[in-house]
């Protein structure tokens, strides 16, 4: 049997090492799980969880991978260090995804058979059933404790601080007092069962750094949801999916926290569970057009379904928010994997001839930031506004920069008519291009007793918004959309830039959760002297900023998760690039991409050219 | 199709309370074929609105795709309209009235919008009692495509073209009660003296307000042997009541001899002229008992059938602000600065 190898261990890895914990689904392991990267992150250490899970209630397995990097990668890294192994239905597939020289800790109640018996790894067999039934009494208190004793053991064998783990229970069970002392007992098991029969700590293991700083540890989707409350939005209308059901969750809660009036429990905004995708992106359309800002959140089939109202959105020119919180395909794919594979689909969402703006969020603050931004430039542009993020971002916990909010801002409402304007003004037209770019001012219903009203409808209607099918006018208001798409360009988050100056001919592009890899990437291929100028997108349309990039390197490397190299095509696509210069450089079994094989994939281009 | 409308208007044209003549609730002109029912109904709306003194730029017309969905263009020209969506105009409808509470929103749909294609949404848009009127043009097939039988086509009934249905017609009547609507109605387009008041009376019901009107096909269904023919609709149309609107603080002048009054939230009041046997319009049963016998008899009951006068509507559900939340700024709407560190520290 061959067993997966990662090169380059060191064998003494402080702060340096990967724990994946093989659970059943529905046992109670997330929340154990989750204080254990949080301690880790409370100890200055950066860290990454990542939830590895199936589509699943309670029952199958899953898994939750936590990287612990000194350097600061947030990335998914091959090569499993320590396996928590309380999953009998995983457990050979789990003994053979150990690195060589790697260890497996496992319920040894029961002895473990000899097919899972490798020679390379060291075997931590802890009697986790065994302790729980002398103990407890209650099953569901075996079945919880369970995972607290072993995480009560492996911070004995990596030198986890005990008082970093005992603030985390003072602050999982604020107001639930009574429950403290018997999970900091349960910690103490583990650890006493380590300090009796393991020589510890293990040659993997934490030391106290300051290396977090103001940081803080938070999901996508709560983030999305929280920029969507600060930005203003007062309706949301969603379907649930996941991985974007959250989004809308976390919207309700601090919408219910911070815009319920105390005193008469009335709301300052409204959310609605539509009957389907196809009705929640309706709802957006039409409270946008009525004036509130509105949004609604889905995952690729959902986009699927909201294709023709996205198309109506850009040709009405009604704003409109849609977070799509990208998984892998189709319906029946993999629901609980993550991939960046709707870039195609979203930007150049329905019939016709149609494009859409899109924001790449890479991290939490991103996430915050982005939402907010989304609904700026979709009342400034008068247009549905996707921000694509993913499975990855969306549900896993991620080490972020704090969230920010200038108290200056004021929401940016667009081009509206107020009552006013209308009196002291000739006729409206709704679709007159009155600035030059290509931005029509609009009004709300309701606003002025004979002045401003107009019948909205898709592209058959001048510039008054009267009907015709006069081709040449719908040529002008075609026209006019682009000279609109031009417009946007200039309003677009601009791309990132690693460097000042170009330093090399050949250059990489990546966006979105592809981030923290391809920084590991980099910096990796740095100590084999291949010297890489990089740029991480963060908006469609491309400005000029990216032509300019792609044009200054000989060779451009698309980092990004999905088969048929999307980002890639939409820039060949828009920029009108020699597909030759850009090199496809993909991941899509629906785990998030390694800086392992981006490394590989460049260094096998870089050996042919 | 008229393609000129004369623009001389009558300059002591009677104006209504607020000052707006009839003009003032007219749309452009209609590219329906002439005799249409829909154009009727179009002209009742307008009628309703101004007889009712509703400020036009206060309501908003929301519409599908179809003959029907164009309408909205037809009438209420002061007034935002929006042609969306086949089959989804109930979701426009629903985030605009979440948008703002304030404004009369009249969805106009065809059966095929709301009986086919839309069935899901409509339903839907019962169920959550959008604060609503919402007007089928019910013609029993598709125009705009040439004459298609439509799902609320009788199972027997016969297409211009000599085919017959042979599916089961869906009653968007009968399931609107099923369903929870407060306040459900069925007219005839040639019957505007029962309809305006119909009108008029849905705009003032704080819920949703279903009226299905049939509305025969002049050019692809009003031949003999369709049951939405004009000839056909006349001889078996059968009212449960005769219906008089009157507005809040009016006096009521008329009398009736077994008259029944529905007084609805506002103060305003619907006299009902019992026609119907065993027919209470504020008992869902009766309402439910009288729509199956007509059927069965093959009449076409029209009129008031069913109404809950007292109704919370979704935003009475949802507990919503009663300031429109469209006119919300950042004071009321941005936690801030302060709110915003202490979840970064509530993250470390």
């Amino acid at each position: 049997m061959k067993f997966p190898l990662f090169e380059n261990v060191n064998m003494t890895q402080v702060n340096d090492f990967v724990v994946r914990f093989a659970n059943v689904n529905g046992t109670g392991s997330a929340s154990a799980n989750s204080m254990f990267a949080k301690a880790i992150f409370r100890m200055g250490v950066p860290v990454t969880p990542k939830n590895i899970f199936p589509s699943n209630i309670q029952g199958l397995p899953t898994w939750y991978e936590v990287r612990v990097s000194e350097k600061g990668y947030l990335g998914r890294r091959e090569g499993i260090d320590l396996m928590v192994s309380v999953n009998p239905q995983s457990m050979l597939k789990d003994v053979q995804s150990v690195r060589s020289g790697g260890y497996f800790m496992y319920d040894s109640t029961k002895p473990l058979h000899k097919e899972y018996i490798r020679e390379d790894i060291t075997y931590l067999g802890i009697p986790l059933m065994g302790i729980c039934m002398e103990q407890y009494t209650d099953p569901r208190q075996r079945q919880l404790f369970k995972n607290i004793i072993y995480v009560g053991a492996l911070s004995a064998l990596l030198d986890i601080e005990f008082a970093v783990l005992e603030q985390l229970l003072a602050e999982q069970f604020k107001g639930k007092e009574k429950l403290i002392p018997a999970n900091v007992q349960a910690l103490q098991l583990g650890v006493k069962y380590v300090q009796e029969n393991f020589q510890f700590p293990l040659e993997i293991r934490v030391e106290r750094r300051d290396l977090v700083g103001n940081r803080i540890m938070f999901d996508g989707n709560g983030a999305c949801g929280l920029g969507a409350v600060y930005a203003g939005a007062t309706v949301a209308a969603w379907y649930p999916i996941t991985p974007s059901t959250s989004v809308v969750e976390k919207f309700e809660k601090y919408a219910k926290k911070f815009r319920t009036d105390k005193e008469t429990g009335e709301k300052n905004y409204a959310i609605v569970q539509a009957e389907d995708e196809l009705a929640a992106i309706g709802m957006v359309i039409g409270a946008n057009w009525n004036g509130a800002r509105s949004f609604t959140a889905t995952s690729g089939p959902g986009v699927s379904l909201m294709n023709e109202f996205l198309g109506l959105g850009y040709f009405a020119e009604i704003p409109a928010v849609l977070i799509d919180v990208q998984r892998t395909g189709p319906s029946t794919g993999m629901p609980t994997r993550t991939q960046q594979s709707d870039i195609t689909i979203s930007a150049y969402a329905s019939h016709g001839d149609t494009k859409h703006v899109l924001l790449f969020p890479s991290n939490p603050k991103d996430c915050f930031e982005l939402t907010a931004d989304a609904f700026d430039l979709a009342e400034r542009l008068q247009t549905p506004i996707i921000v694509l993020t993913d499975l990855d971002l969306g549900m896993n916990d991620h080490m972020s920069e704090p969230f920010e909010w200038n108290p200056e801002r004021k929401y940016d409402r667009g081009k509206v008519y107020t009552a006013e304007d209308l009196e002291n003004m000739g006729r409206f037209g709704r679709y007159l291009d009155s600035d030059g770019d290509g931005i029509p001012y609009r009004t709300y219903p309701g606003t002025h007793p004979t002045k401003g009203s107009y019948f909205t409808r898709g592209t058959s209607r001048d510039e008054y918004a009267v009907y015709t099918e006069d081709s040449a006018v719908y040529v002008r208001n075609m026209q006019r959309l682009e000279k609109k798409w031009e417009t946007a360009k200039d309003l677009v988050p601009k791309p990132y830039f690693y460097q000042e100056k170009n330093m090399s001919p050949l250059g990489v592009i990546f966006f979105g959760t592809s981030t923290y890899s391809s920084e590991e990437a980099i910096d990796l291929l740095r100590e084999q002297d291949v010297v890489l100028d990089a740029m991480q997108l963060k908006a469609f349309p491309f400005n000029k900023d990216v032509e300019q990039f792609i044009e200054d390197h000989e060779v451009v490397f698309v980092i990004e998760q999905n088969r048929d190299a999307q980002m890639r095509s939409l820039l060949i696509n828009e920029l009108e690039i020699n597909p030759k210069k850009l090199i496809r450089v993909l991941n899509y079994d629906g785990m998030p991409i390694t800086a392992d094989k981006i490394v590989k994939e460049i260094s096998k281009n870089l050996t042919i050219a | 199709m008229t393609y000129v409308r004369p623009t001389f208007r009558h300059p002591d044209l009677p104006k209504n309370k607020i000052n707006f003549t009839k003009k003032d609730y007219e749309g452009a002109l209609s590219t329906l074929c002439a005799g249409c029912g829909h154009d009727s109904i179009s002209g009742a709306i307008a009628q309703a609105c101004f007889e009712l003194s509703v400020e036009p730029h206060r309501i908003a017309k929301l519409s599908g795709i179809g003959c029907s969905s164009k309408t909205p263009a037809y009438f209420l020209g002061n007034s935002h309209g929006f042609n969306s969506v086949h089959g989804r105009m109930p979701s426009v409808a629903t985030g605009a009235y979440l948008a703002n509470r304030d404004l009369v929103y009249f969805g106009v749909s065809g059966d095929g919008d709301s009986a086919s294609i839309g069935m899901g949404q409509f339903v839907h848009a019962i169920r959550r009692n959008l604060n609503m009127v919402y007007v089928v043009m019910n013609n029993g097939c598709y125009g705009l495509t040439k004459g298609q039988d439509s799902a609320t086509a009788d199972n027997g009934s016969k297409s211009k073209a000599g085919s017959t249905n042979l599916f089961n017609a869906i009653d968007l009547v009968g399931l609107g009660l099923e369903l929870g609507a407060t306040f459900v109605a069925r007219s005839f387009s040639g019957d505007k003296t029962q309809l305006i008041p119909l009108i008029k009376a849905a705009i003032s019901h704080p819920g949703f307000a279903l009226i299905d009107v049939i509305s025969p096909c002049v050019t692809f269904n009003n031949n003999v042997g369709s049951t939405k023919s004009y000839d056909y609709v006349r001889e078996h149309i059968e009212a449960t009541s005769t219906v008089d609107f009157v507005p809040v603080m009016e006096e009521i002048t008329a009398s009736y001899d077994d008259a029944k009054e529905v007084t609805l939230h506002d103060g305003s009041a619907l006299h009902l002229q019992k026609l119907h046997q065993g027919w209470n319009p504020e008992d869902k049963l009766s309402a439910m008992n009288a729509i199956q016998n007509s059927k069965e008899k093959g009449e076409i009951l029209t009129g008031l059938i069913y109404i809950e006068p007292n109704t919370n509507a979704l935003h009475d559900v949802l507990q919503t602000t009663k300031t429109p939340l469209n006119t919300l700024k950042e004071d009321l709407l941005c936690p801030g600065v302060d709110a915003l560190e202490a979840l970064n520290q509530s993250l470390r």
